[in-house]
C-alpha cells in the first residue's frame, strides 16, 4: 500500500486540478451566456435577410447566374469553424470528422478555409490543403470577420478556383445539445417547396426590386453569405463554450470522486499505522513485564 | 399628422440600431439618393455609402450608412445595415486621413492598386465626414 505521504500528495494535486476545472467551467458559463445573448441580438437581422433572399430567389428562378449554378473546377471550399483551445470534449473532433469521414471531401478536391487552430492543425496533419487561416476571428466574432472571410471566398469563386462553398460548424441547439453541421453556401440551394410558398406570398403583396433580379443577386448573395458565416461563428462560439462547460463539469465531478476515494485510502492507511504502533507498544510492554 | 409617420427599424447583425416612428428617411442607394415618406410603394433597395437622414417630429438625425439594403413597405421601413455609425461613433481624424489616402491611391493609378476598393473607401470616408457636419 502507498505510504500516507504519497496519498496526501496525490490528493492535494487532484484538489488543485479540481480548482482549475471549476474555474474554467465558470468562465465558459459566462462566455456561453454572452454568446447566447449575441445570437439573440442578431436573430432579427438573419430572419429578415433570409426572407429577402428567398423572395428574390423566388422571383429570379430559372435565372442562369453563377451563384445559383456553381463553378466548373470541381474544387470544394470548406469553411471549417473549430476552436483555438482544446479541453472542450469532442467539440473539435466532431467538426473535423464532418470533413475527414465524408468521401465527398477528399484531399484532392477540398480546400480548407480554417477558422480555429484545432481544425486547421488536424486537417493539415491529414494532408488537406489549407488555403487561409482566420483563427483570431473565433475569439470575438464580429460581422466584419464574416465579411473578410466572404470576400476571400467569393474572390476565389469568381476566379474559378473553387466551384462550391461549404460551411462546417457546430449548431447550438441548446445548452446540452450541439450538432456538428455541414451547410452548402454556394451554389445557393433553397428548397423548391419553400420557394413555391414564398412565391405565393410575394404575389399577394408584390415587392419591387431596384436594381432588378441579376444585379440584386450579385449584391445580396455576398451579404447573405457574410451573415451566414457570422451566424455560424456565433453559434460555434456558443457551442464551444457549452461543450467546454460540460467537459469541465465532468472533470470537476471526476476529481471530486477521486478525492473521496483518496481520502478513504488515506484514512485507512492512518488507521493501520496507528494499529501497528499500538501492537508494537503493547508487545514491547509485555516483553518488559 | 399621425398618419404621416411610419416605423423605421434599422438593424445590424450585432444590434438594433434604431426603432422609432419617423416622418421621412433619406439615404443613398445604388440607383441614387432617395427620400422615403409614409405609404411608399413596396420596394427593396441596395445601399451605397452615404449619409442617412432621419426626420422625426423632434428634428433631424444623421448617421453614416455604408452597406446593406432596405425593405420599404407602406407603413414600415426596415434597413438591414451591415455597417452604420452615429456621428459620435466616428473618428474625424481617421476619416480625413482615409479620404486623403483613398484620393492618393486613385490619383496614382498604379498597377496592383484596386481602384474599386479605393473608390469604396473614398465614398465611406466622405459619408463619415458629411455625417459629422
Amino acid at each position: 500500500m502507498a505510504s500516507m505521504r504519497d496519498i496526501k500528495r496525490r490528493k492535494s494535486s487532484v484538489e488543485s486540478t479540481q480548482q482549475i476545472t471549476k474555474a474554467m467551467k465558470l468562465v465558459s458559463t459566462v462566455k456561453l451566456q454572452r454568446a447566447k445573448a449575441r445570437a439573440e441580438q442578431s436573430m432579427f437581422y438573419f430572419n429578415e435577410l433570409y426572407n429577402t433572399v428567398t423572395s428574390i430567389l423566388a422571383k429570379a428562378r430559372g435565372l442562369e447566374h453563377p451563384y445559383m449554378k456553381g463553378g466548373k473546377s470541381g474544387k470544394k471550399a470548406v469553411v471549417l469553424i473549430t476552436s483555438n483551445k482544446g479541453l472542450a470534449g469532442g467539440y473539435n473532433s466532431n467538426v473535423i470528422k464532418l470533413v475527414t469521414r465524408d468521401p465527398e471531401f477528399n484531399k484532392e478536391n477540398t480546400i480548407i478555409y480554417a477558422i480555429g487552430k484545432k481544425g486547421k492543425d488536424a486537417l493539415q496533419r491529414e494532408g488537406y490543403e489549407v488555403m487561409k487561416d482566420f483563427s483570431e476571428a473565433i475569439e470575438a466574432p464580429t460581422y466584419r470577420d464574416g465579411m473578410t472571410v466572404t470576400k476571400e471566398l467569393l474572390g476565389a469563386f469568381e476566379q474559378g478556383d473553387i466551384a462550391e462553398i461549404y460551411l462546417a460548424y457546430t449548431f447550438f441547439k441548446n445548452t446540452v445539445s450541439h450538432i456538428p453541421t455541414m451547410l452548402k453556401l454556394l451554389p445557393v440551394e433553397i428548397g423548391e417547396k419553400e420557394l413555391d410558398e414564398r412565391e405565393k406570398e410575394v404575389s399577394d403583396a408584390p415587392m419591387n426590386f431596384e436594381p432588378e433580379d441579376e444585379e440584386a443577386l450579385n449584391l445580396i448573395i455576398p451579404k447573405y453569405i457574410s451573415s451566414m458565416v457570422y451566424g455560424a461563428l456565433i453559434e460555434a462560439q456558443a457551442s464551444e463554450n457549452g461543450a467546454r462547460m460540460q467537459a469541465m463539469d465532468n472533470a470537476t465531478n471526476n476529481a471530486a470522486e477521486m478525492i473521496e476515494h483518496l481520502s478513504l485510502l488515506y484514512n485507512r492507511a492512518r488507521q493501520s499505522k496507528i494499529t501497528t504502533e499500538l501492537t508494537e507498544i503493547i508487545a514491547g510492554a509485555d516483553a518488559i513485564s | 399628422m399621425a398618419e404621416n409617420v411610419f416605423q423605421l427599424k434599422i438593424v445590424t447583425p450585432e444590434r438594433v440600431f434604431f426603432d422609432e416612428p419617423v416622418q421621412m428617411v433619406e439615404f443613398n442607394t445604388t440607383e441614387g439618393e432617395v427620400g422615403i415618406y409614409a405609404n411608399h410603394v413596396p420596394i427593396t433597395l441596395i445601399i451605397s455609402p452615404g449619409v442617412l437622414r432621419i426626420t422625426t417630429a423632434e428634428g433631424e438625425k444623421k448617421a453614416a450608412l455604408h452597406a446593406g439594403f432596405v425593405e420599404v413597405l407602406p407603413d414600415k421601413v426596415t434597413i438591414l445595415a451591415e455597417i452604420i455609425e452615429w456621428p459620435d461613433e466616428i473618428d474625424e481624424e481617421r476619416a480625413t486621413e482615409a479620404e486623403r489616402r483613398a484620393r492618393e491611391r486613385i490619383a496614382a493609378r498604379q498597377d496592383g492598386v484596386d481602384l474599386d476598393r479605393a473608390e469604396i473607401s473614398l465614398k465611406k470616408a466622405i459619408a463619415r465626414i458629411n455625417a459629422l457636419r
